[in-house]
């Protein structure tokens, strides 16, 4: 198994909490302009917080394990 | 009722499939030989072993059913989580785990074999692969039964669509495959899904406000245990240390290659003994998804001013209805794509956990025990991947049987009893005592299984009565499994002991690596205390007394 340039589980990990915060984010910024009341606590705007949450804990996965993959590489 | 999903949750769900199936197509080339596809290449660290040892267990039906037995039964459900999970991984993790790692095998039968012989591994190869098939085709017709209550998703759709995508990825793959999507899985549910808790809390008004409303049978763990008619399980202590704390969980967790598999996939020894201890935090942790929802739920509905209240089908209420309407109360447009994306990421985790476990077993276990013993490892591989597809397949067929038959649903719980309670008491007796013979671990493993499934059919059939088995009156269906599961074990331990006694161990020096006694305990006095599997071991042991203690 040619493991030596094969990207980490932490890479992957980290690409989908990214993509997903920034979706949830972009969604909990457009509630802030077009606040809706649908959903319970909807005043509270979950999504703006929880996808800001997301997308930290996937940068912070994200980050190191490219760092982690570049250096291998070289 | 069906949760409504828009083209942002559309898009969040599609973006899911296309990542698994992206890491399935990026893992191929990563995969060629024999060890790479079914035991990850061994290259795994503890850390990526042992999430991948939870998330294989951390079905969605698990999520729901959980979180609806909460709803029914309160906080009694985290037993599941703690008893009946953290004592059997950490014994595991200290105990048996230098056995199994030491003696290079590929799989739980893999090691029936060198300890016992050829019969004993293919009795157990044989169970466990029809039990997998089973769990994994009545876990499909679930999901897909799940998917169109709450979304109104077609069921043929939602089956094939998740069976082929897991199918897609497990045979590119194989188990790398497998554990880094399972890993994935992992977080996508907690992000997915412990914001419900979260607003549900805050919506109650805070942590002590939930238990505030909850009546003692719901809110306690042990205290209401000495009386059945105490508590919403109808168990007793008793019940839940035997059956639940020690036959079932030791069973499962110990023996079932489908969490197993995920600790042989580590790079040495020392990381496959952290992998179930590693696990064994998330599991802790895992009640403050699925409990603390069920109890919100449970204080919400009580409440008239909030308007919560379960689906209810034909007249009966759907308590796995529990964490679907939460999500519909909380999540807005998004939110909603992400949880709806961690329910599938449970379903398919599980799915991907039992075919790849499936696909070893019946390739090294089965197929070169029985039918081909000599040919290349690119031909296992081959046979492998054959294997997923048929296993996807033969699952499918199952799930289509379960939707003409509903009542398999029944059976589910019962399987692991079947199986895995008698298989502990032959692991255990083998591991630990050299007197132990091949013949008293195969007829004592026939009695256990026959014994349990006996039992079943007695109780279902009403041909004897509950009571008998529970030893006591008016026992759950839950309070049933854990009391024949002990029977089953306590059946095969004395049948294999007795039948030893009068039959001929195999020579020590044959033993040695797979017995107590007869193999090196690994010495961890070098390394730092976090890295000692020993020391480790028992600081979970300490927070799941701490956890036991505060919810008592």
């Amino acid at each position: 198994m040619s493991e030596h340039r094969m990207l980490s589980i932490w890479f992957f990990v980290g690409l989908m909490l990214t993509v997903f915060g920034v979706i949830i984010t972009a969604t909990g910024v457009y509630f802030v302009f077009r606040p809706q009341q649908a959903t319970v606590l909807a005043h509270l705007n979950p999504s703006l917080w929880w996808g800001l949450i997301m997308l930290t804990a996937g940068m912070l996965f994200l980050v190191p394990s490219l760092r982690t993959h570049k250096g291998k590489k070289r | 009722m069906t949760l409504h999903i828009t083209w942002v949750d559309w898009l969040v769900i599609g973006i899911y499939f296309a990542f698994v199936l992206g890491i399935g197509f990026y893992l191929r080339r990563f995969t060629r030989t024999g060890e790479d596809f079914f035991i990850a290449g061994r290259r795994n660290s503890a850390w990526v072993a042992g999430l991948a040892f939870l998330s294989a267990n951390m079905g969605a039906l698990e999520l729901l059913g959980m979180t609806g037995n909460t709803y029914e039964y309160g906080m009694f459900v985290a037993h599941f989580y703690w008893i009946g999970a953290i004592p059997a991984m950490l014994f595991l993790a200290v105990y048996m785990m230098p056995f199994y790692y030491s003696s290079k095998i590929h799989s739980v039968p893999g090691y029936l074999k060198l300890r016992f012989d050829e019969k004993t591994r293919v009795l157990n190869a044989i169970a466990f692969g029809v039990m997998t098939l089973l769990v994994s085709g009545i876990n499909l017709y679930a999901m897909a039964l799940v998917l169109r209550t709450f979304l109104g998703w077609n069921w043929d759709a939602c089956m094939w669509i998740s069976a082929g995508t897991v199918a897609v990825y497990v045979t590119l793959g194989g188990l790398l495959s497998a554990i880094f999507t399972e890993i994935v899985q992992f977080f996508l549910i907690w992000f997915g899904l412990f914001l419900v808790s979260v607003l549900g809390i805050i919506e109650i008004g805070g942590w002590q406000e939930v238990f505030n409303r909850l009546p003692d049978s719901m809110g306690a763990l042990w205290s209401t245990s000495t009386d059945p008619a105490n508590n919403g399980m109808q168990v007793t202590w008793l019940g839940v240390a035997l059956g639940l704390g020690f036959v079932l969980s030791f069973g499962y967790w110990t023996t079932d290659f489908l969490v197993v598999q995920r600790a042989f996939s580590s790079r040495d020894l020392r990381s496959a003994r952290m992998t179930p201890i590693i696990a064994s935090f998330f599991k802790m942790a895992l009640p403050f998804i699925v409990v603390i929802a069920g109890l919100v739920a449970w204080v919400l509905a009580r409440d008239p001013g909030t308007g919560f209240s379960l689906l209810v089908e034909d007249g009966s209420v759907r308590y796995d209805s529990a964490l679907p309407m939460l999500i519909q109360r909380y999540y807005p447009t998004g939110l909603m794509g992400l949880g709806v994306t961690a329910l599938l990421a449970g379903f398919m985790a599980g799915q991907a956990g039992n075919i790849s476990a499936f696909n070893t077993v019946w390739t090294y276990d089965i197929y070169r025990a029985v039918i081909r013993k000599k040919a290349s490892d690119a031909h296992y591989v081959r046979m492998g991947r054959a294997a997923t597809v048929a296993g996807i397949l033969l699952s499918v067929v199952t799930a289509y049987w379960a939707k003409s038959f509903p009542s398999i649903m029944d059976y589910m719980q019962a399987i692991f009893s079947w199986v895995n309670a008698p298989l502990f008491a032959t692991m255990l007796l083998g591991m630990f005592f050299a007197r132990i013979t091949s013949a008293g671990a195969f007829w004592g493993l026939i009695a256990g299984m026959v014994s349990s499934f006996s039992l079943f059919l007695a109780v279902k059939f009403g041909w004897i009565s509950a009571n008998l088995i529970t030893l006591s009156e008016n026992a759950s269906p839950m309070a049933a499994n854990f009391w024949r599961a002990w029977w089953a074990w306590l059946i095969c331990f004395t049948v294999t002991i007795l039948i030893s006694a009068f039959t001929k161990p195999r020579p020590k020096a044959q033993l040695a690596g797979l017995v107590k006694g007869l193999t090196p305990v690994p010495r961890d006095e070098k390394l730092r205390f976090y890295q000692r599997p020993g020391a480790m071991a028992l600081a979970a042991l300490a927070v799941f007394v701490i956890l036991n203690l505060i919810f008592w």
